[in-house]
């Protein structure tokens, strides 16, 4: 039964720090469709972890600071919609510097809000995110591991086909896909480009944000700056890997939770060092990149900027 | 037969003025469109058609003048409006979704709705469907827009068009990139659209089509309206000198001329395709000194990758290239033009140009490396501007900027850069691939003009085309290549275009 339990206890494992990845991605899905390239996921995931924490903290409800997360994500999502849809400017340059404005920002209000502290104090155990199957399943077991997880995680797999459902089935679906894809033809169809590009880089905002405080009131329970060291940007890679799609990007995440999973097993184990251990992820990342990114096609107006008279 | 109900004018446009900063695109245009006709809008690339139609469609607004729509004036101040107005565009560069299917290009914009924004699907396919039955567009609503042929693309587009209601429909330059069939269908689809009282702007530089399917013409020249006439009562070349501004010669004038060595030798070459098979086949031909060699063919019987194998741009995989005897072979592209070949490549905007380098750059694009326009790695900006401002001089590049970026000038004008600097290299053979695609009568009038000085120069030239009547009145001998093979070399004085038609059909040839 040992092993059986150990390995309910990666995939749990797994499966929790999947669920950050996949709210990123998710986000990351959207606003890649609609021909934005948004890099500063990573930065909009930190703010969002941040606020998620501090309002939780504050108000000592995580649902509120759930939601304070993903708007904290809109608004820097708004900016780099500002930036990069209004003033045309380069997409991957506005979002490096979301991802320096997103951890800056975060430890300056922390420091604000926590009297120079660098890091939020810890939510108590009892206001972290809820584990609606708490109790079910005898403690321990396979099931309990697998099945017995944060509400977080569920509402990640909701949203995998919610999203799939509005960008394949919904009127503002069609929409995204077809500025991403054409937006001059869309425009001459009457299809305002700005305001959908709009819509989908502020949606993705949010999801990133969502993905920051599912990691930080629930995989955690406070914000540190060292917390979102990557994830947007595995988020980011696994949007690539899912050929732009939100089922595909899932298994991306889910891919590289496994390798967290793994990574956190083996470390508690002792047998390899933790600080290599830790690269896991990454490496992976790298190598799923390059066996898999020439073969995906993304949105074909992805990362162009659209001027309406030219 | 006709349609026209002259007491509903249903397209006004009332001294319409467009300018981009200094330059007048429109200058005081007049158009009156009845219902039910097929008014054609005449003119040289660049004379301001375009614009006048994406002005009556909301994609510009016009500096000064008046639009009515069915006698009311209106404001189109986007294509959302144009499209409320009942106003349709067919665009030249199809503004179709290639991941999309056909059903889902069609509605985008106005989808059908189950409520709450989610997508009818079905809704919109019967749709569809009954539109493409009633006036004979047939479409696959449910294919793919990058598995479909060009000719029903277009068909999408106008489809598009009647999906949101519209009854004037303005097709822009329909005919550029469709065969010689779907011309045809496209004809008869414009006369079954007027039966049912839609009314149909054409923008087109083609007057054969214009004599064929127009009631009435508009010509614009350099901004300005010339006239409208009615067709059947104007000749095609009064159409083309009405457009041009001068009387056009439809023939190519040129002397006999007694050919004279060969320069190039073309022996046995193999050359594959992208997907790895053999798409020139064991191809055998001659080009000698003061003659113009046409290669006849229909698109895809192995002219591209010949050209790439003559021109560097793709490995040869066995058989020779002869350049005045001395071997060429899988040379590099620089090689092959320091040994006397120059070449006015099939597509000028992805090869000919670098549409974001200036004129004066593009001019120097095969010889920046050499003196007098760059010494030691350091480029000579002196030399390069005078030889620029020379070069758009003798080739009437207007306008007459030097720094002009090459992907702001029309068409012609990109070629006449094309030509200054592929003619300037004075080439022994020059290879002219689809050299008048796109142009329109002036335009392509210029570029044989060229062609036929080379030739009289006792220079040589290969002319790949796909428009027969090019061939037939610019070469000196024609070969039809089929296949990936020469399959017959004919002198242009014996040939007639049924003997040709059919030898660029197979018909024939023993097929292996």
């Amino acid at each position: 039964m040992k092993i059986l339990n150990d390995i309910g206890g990666i995939i749990g494992i797994s499966l929790m720090y999947s669920a950050p990845l996949i709210y990123t991605s998710l986000g990351g899905v959207l606003t890649e469709n609609s021909g934005v390239v948004n890099i500063g996921l990573e930065g909009m995931m930190t703010i969002g972890a941040f606020a998620g924490a501090t309002v939780a903290y504050f108000t000592g409800n995580p649902w509120i600071g759930f939601i304070a997360a993903g708007i904290a994500g809109a608004l820097l999502a708004l900016l780099h919609a500002i930036a990069c849809v209004t003033f045309t400017a380069d997409q991957v340059v506005s979002g490096i510097a979301i991802n320096f404005i997103g951890p800056g920002m975060a430890l300056f209000l922390t420091k604000i809000f926590f009297d120079g502290a660098a890091m939020t104090i810890p939510i108590d155990l009892n206001d972290k995110m809820p584990r609606p199957l708490d109790g079910l399943f005898t403690q321990g077991s396979f099931i309990d591991s697998i099945f017995n997880q944060y509400a977080t995680v569920y509402i990640a797999f909701i949203l995998v086909f919610l999203v799939w459902f509005m960008l394949y089935k919904t009127r503002i679906g069609l929409r995204i896909r077809s500025v991403g894809e054409h937006p001059k033809a869309a425009e001459t169809l009457g299809v305002n480009v700005y305001k959908v590009k709009y819509l989908a880089v502020i949606l993705s905002g949010v999801l990133a944000g969502l993905g920051g405080a599912a990691m930080s009131i629930a995989v955690v329970s406070n914000f540190r700056n060292t917390l979102i060291s990557g994830q947007g940007f595995i988020a980011l890679a696994a949007v690539i890997f899912g050929k732009w799609k939100p089922q595909g990007a899932m298994w991306g995440c889910l891919l590289f939770g496994a390798a967290q999973g793994i990574s956190i097993y083996l470390g508690r184990s002792g047998v390899i060092s933790s600080q290599l251990l830790a690269m896991l992820p990454y490496i992976i990342t790298i190598i799923v990149l390059i066996l898999f990114v020439g073969e995906s096609r993304g949105p074909a107006a992805n990362g162009v900027p659209y001027e309406r008279n030219k | 037969m006709s349609n026209i109900d002259y007491n509903t004018r249903v397209v006004e446009m009332k001294n319409i003025t467009k300018k981009f900063g200094d330059f007048t695109a429109n200058d005081n245009i007049d158009l009156t469109v009845h219902k039910g006709e097929i008014h054609a809008l005449l003119g040289e690339n660049g004379a301001g058609k375009t614009t006048l139609m994406n002005i009556l469609y909301g994609l510009y607004q016009p500096t000064s003048g008046e639009i009515f729509i069915n006698g009311q004036k209106v404001q189109v101040t986007n294509p959302n409006v144009a499209i409320g107005l009942g106003i349709g565009m067919v665009h030249q560069h199809f503004m179709l979704i290639d991941p999309f299917t056909v059903t889902q290009n069609i509605m985008l914009g106005m989808e059908e709705s189950k409520g709450l924004g989610i997508l009818d699907l079905d809704k919109a396919t019967k749709k569809v469907e009954e539109l493409s039955k009633k006036y004979g567009l047939y479409v696959d609503p449910n294919a793919y827009i990058q598995d479909i042929s060009v000719g029903m693309q277009q068909r999408v587009e106008i489809l598009k068009a009647l999906y949101r209601g519209a009854d004037i429909l303005i097709l822009d330059e329909p005919t550029a990139v469709l065969t010689p069939q779907e011309i045809e269908e496209l004809m008869v689809i414009m006369r079954s659209l007027t039966d049912q009282g839609k009314t149909v702007i054409i923008i087109t530089h083609k007057l054969k089509e214009i004599k064929q399917v127009a009631d009435y013409c508009t010509i614009i020249r350099r901004g300005k309206k010339i006239d409208t006439v009615k067709v059947e009562d104007v000749s095609e070349e009064e159409l083309a000198s009405m457009m041009v501004g001068r009387n056009v010669s439809f023939k190519v004038d040129k002397a006999h001329k007694e050919p004279g060595e060969v320069v190039l030798e073309i022996d046995n070459l193999y050359v594959k395709d992208n997907r790895g098979l053999d798409a020139v086949k064991g191809l055998s031909l001659q080009l000698r000194k003061g003659e113009v060699l046409g290669i006849a063919g229909v698109d895809g019987n192995g002219q591209k990758e010949l050209l790439e194998a003559l021109t560097g741009l793709r490995k040869a995989e066995s058989g020779r290239i002869l350049m005045k005897g001395k071997d060429i072979t899988n040379l590099s592209p620089r090689e092959i033009i320091d040994s006397g070949i120059n070449n006015i490549p099939e597509d000028r905007q992805k090869r000919g140009l670098v549409l974001d380098f200036t004129v004066a750059e593009n001019l120097i694009l095969e010889n920046y490396h050499k003196k007098p326009f760059s010494n030691k790695g350091r480029l000579n900006h002196k030399a390069i501007d005078d030889f620029a401002s020379e070069s758009i001089e003798k080739f009437d590049v207007r306008p007459r900027n030097i720094r002009q970026l090459a992907g702001a000038l029309s068409g012609g004008n990109q070629q006449k850069v094309i030509l200054a600097r592929e003619i300037t290299n004075d080439p022994d053979v020059l290879i002219a691939a689809q050299p008048t695609r796109g142009l329109d009568v002036g335009a392509i009038e210029y570029v044989h003009k060229y062609l036929i000085n080379q030739r009289d120069n006792d220079k040589a030239v290969l002319l790949i085309s796909f428009e027969l009547d090019e061939i037939m009145d610019v070469s000196d001998r024609i070969a039809v290549i089929y296949n990936g093979k020469i399959v017959d070399v004919i002198d242009a004085k014996d040939a007639d275009e049924k003997t040709i038609g059919l030898l660029m059909a197979g018909g024939g040839v023993d097929n292996e």
